[in-house]
């Protein structure tokens, strides 16, 4: 026992993967992983500068305008990786700057928490210095002064290998004043979380940025315009910033090529599957990749189960159908099923699980992750769930749907100050579209029978 | 600096009665995180964290003190300590276990994982074992979703982590 107990630790060590070998991975195809090595060990200083490291940050740096850096990232179209799907360049061109106004800051969000997404972990472990370039670049062009990166507590690896990669990139000149001889001044710190998804919400991300609880704040004002501390602010994913680098070095045509013709969208994409797949994992591939390939890549469903239903992007995107398999998994054709591409990480159900099971377990989520802020939010999603807990026993009243369907609406966009509530109503309202019937099945009560039979509630 | 802040603060917050004292290695480093922001209560979160390292958890005298070092009011930092997860405002045991309770975890069965640990422990989220060696807690999606069911213990993660597996792993904290 004693001598096994190492190998059983190391054995269930969880260690982050890209599962394409490094073979199959070249810098014209995959710009975001092709560096990363087959053992996950980090990409080091020394080799991230011998495989083209910085040279977007030399290149680009006092020769070219920041203007001219936000035109290529706007035209190139990278749109925004944590799933929101806004373009970067786009929200780049709304930072105010100029004469008089004060230099503000970059954030990268790398607060990682959308349920079934893993991806951010694997740039942020094992590419570090690919974040730092990116950051440089993104800070250059909005005129930033300073850069944090906004990492969830959890992510302790992580937060070594940034620390590490910092420090290399400060001893290097790569961060502090007059990088690269350019004149231009910038610096990055690490903040790290203390746990809550809300965190990863733009406006309530400053607050917890600012030391305060992780409430959102209304829009308008934007960040670009006063975010932190009043100045302006920039908030990007990980996965955003790191595609900034290739696309200043090869250029947006090269970028906007790596999709094939298969979306409008450019760029390439880190999909994954989870869920009971074969082989779950994680992969770079082109976007417009669809769902049917993704599945095929993590070996179709585990004991020949059958698929019932997916969501393509985590727990705050709609359910989708096996017919939606063969659309291309991109922020526009996703976005007219009724769904979100999110985060572009599939989570597969199989014919057996319950939706009503499932629902119930995201909203329990979504309830303990409200912040709070919002009345919708707060009392709306424990409301959520306890109907969800009596269906799902079995025990649901006739008008339990309809008060869902209800509260779906009330609890969509334009009701609250951030988007935590929508993204709860979405998987709700496309829930109960696709899977009326499983809802109905747990409804034994005839209407307002609650009082002469109470239904027993759950914890929330 | 700050003896006229912490002093109001005393008055002002009521505490279990304990003496606390902030470690001044504790009191250093908060100090040095305060460089990092544009303003001091951005540390907070920090400094919270800098004395949990310490104590496991954050006493109620922690809160204070830490508002006499930062210059802000106890109650914004009593209200930062109270919102964020993985603060703990009462004592936890020697290792903190967070299992992943999220959709992809869900659905491949953290439900018996969560069922073995109860049973190996004798306890349920939200609780420590009587010897102090456990505190079980759930957690937001570890962003191992691909590993699932997934666990931390302290700054371990596992996954994917069979229920039968539960008794050897915990073997190894002692």
């Amino acid at each position: 026992m004693t001598t096994s107990r190492p190998a059983l630790r190391s054995s269930l060590r969880y260690r982050c993967q890209l599962r394409q070998p490094a073979a199959e991975r070249r810098a014209e195809t995959h710009p975001l992983t092709w560096r990363l090595h087959d053992d996950n060990s980090p990409v080091g200083y020394d080799e991230y500068l011998d495989k083209d490291g910085y040279a977007a940050v030399r290149e680009v740096l006092g020769r070219q305008s920041p203007d001219e850096v936000i035109g290529q990232v706007k035209e190139a179209n990278v749109r925004g990786r944590g799933g929101a799907g806004f373009s970067a360049g786009m929200k780049w061109s709304l930072t105010m700057k100029g004469e008089g106004i004060p230099r503000g800051y970059l954030v990268c969000n790398a607060d990682e928490m959308e349920p079934g997404t893993f991806k951010d972990r694997l740039l942020l472990e094992q590419q570090p210095h690919l974040l730092i370039e990116g950051m440089i670049l993104g800070g250059y062009a909005n005129n930033s002064r300073y850069g944090y990166i906004f990492l969830r507590g959890e992510y302790v690896e992580a937060a070594r290998a940034l620390t590490q990669a910092l420090e290399e990139a400060r001893a290097a000149g790569w961060l502090g004043n007059d990088i690269a001889g350019s004149g231009f001044d910038f610096d990055i710190a690490l903040h790290t979380g203390a746990g809550r998804y809300i965190c990863g919400e733009e406006t309530a991300l400053i607050s917890s940025l600012e030391g305060s609880r992780a409430n959102p704040r209304a829009k308008p004002p934007f960040p670009g315009q006063s975010g932190a501390w009043g100045k302006p602010t920039v908030v990007n994913n990980v996965e955003t910033l790191c595609n900034v680098p290739a696309i200043l070095r090869h250029g947006v045509e090269w970028y906007q090529g790596l999709s094939g013709g298969r979306s409008d969208d450019g760029g390439t994409k880190l999909y994954g599957v989870s869920g009971r797949v074969n082989d779950p994992g994680l992969w770079e591939l082109p976007i417009g990749t669809t769902g049917q390939e993704l599945l095929d890549l993590a070996g179709g469903m585990r004991d020949g189960k059958a698929l019932k239903t997916w969501l393509p992007g985590g727990g705050s995107t709609g359910f989708l159908l096996p017919e939606h398999l063969e659309l291309p998994l991109d922020f526009d054709t996703v976005g007219q099923y009724g769904s979100r591409m999110g985060t572009g990480l599939l989570t597969v159900v199989t014919e057996e699980q319950s939706v009503v099971s499932l629902l119930r377990n995201l909203e329990q989520f979504f309830s303990r992750e409200s912040c709070g802020w919002c009345t919708p939010c707060r009392d709306g999603l424990p409301w959520v769930v306890k109907i969800l807990q009596s269906i799902e026993r079995g025990e649901g009243e006739q008008g339990d749907i309809e008060l869902l369907e209800d509260l779906a609406v009330k609890l969509g966009p334009g009701k609250t100050f951030c988007a935590h509530a929508p993204g709860a109503a979405m998987p709700l309202q496309s829930g109960l579209k696709h899977f009326r019937d499983e809802f109905e099945r747990g409804i034994s009560h005839r209407p307002r029978a609650a009082h002469e039979d109470p239904i027993p509630v759950g914890e929330v | 600096m700050n003896s006229t802040a912490a002093t109001r603060n005393d008055a002002t917050i009521a505490t279990d009665g304990d003496a606390f004292a902030l470690h001044d290695d504790d009191r250093h480093a908060i100090e040095h995180e305060l460089a990092h922001y544009e303003q001091p209560q951005a540390a907070c979160i920090e400094a919270l964290k800098i004395v949990q390292r310490r104590h496991g958890w954050v006493p109620d005298g922690a809160i204070p003190a830490i508002a006499g070092v930062l210059g802000v009011g106890a109650a914004d930092v009593e209200g930062v300590a109270t919102f964020y997860s993985l603060i703990f405002r009462q004592p936890v045991g020697r290792h903190v276990i967070l299992v992943c309770d999220s959709s992809s975890c869900f659905l491949t069965d953290y439900e018996a994982l969560y069922d073995a640990l109860a049973e190996a422990l004798g306890i349920q989220f939200g609780q420590t074992t009587p010897d102090g060696r456990f505190t079980l807690l759930p957690v937001c999606c570890l962003g191992a979703c691909d590993r699932g069911p997934a666990l931390m213990i302290d700054d371990d993660t596992y996954g994917p982590v069979d229920p039968g597996d539960v008794a050897e792993l915990l073997e190894a904290y002692a």
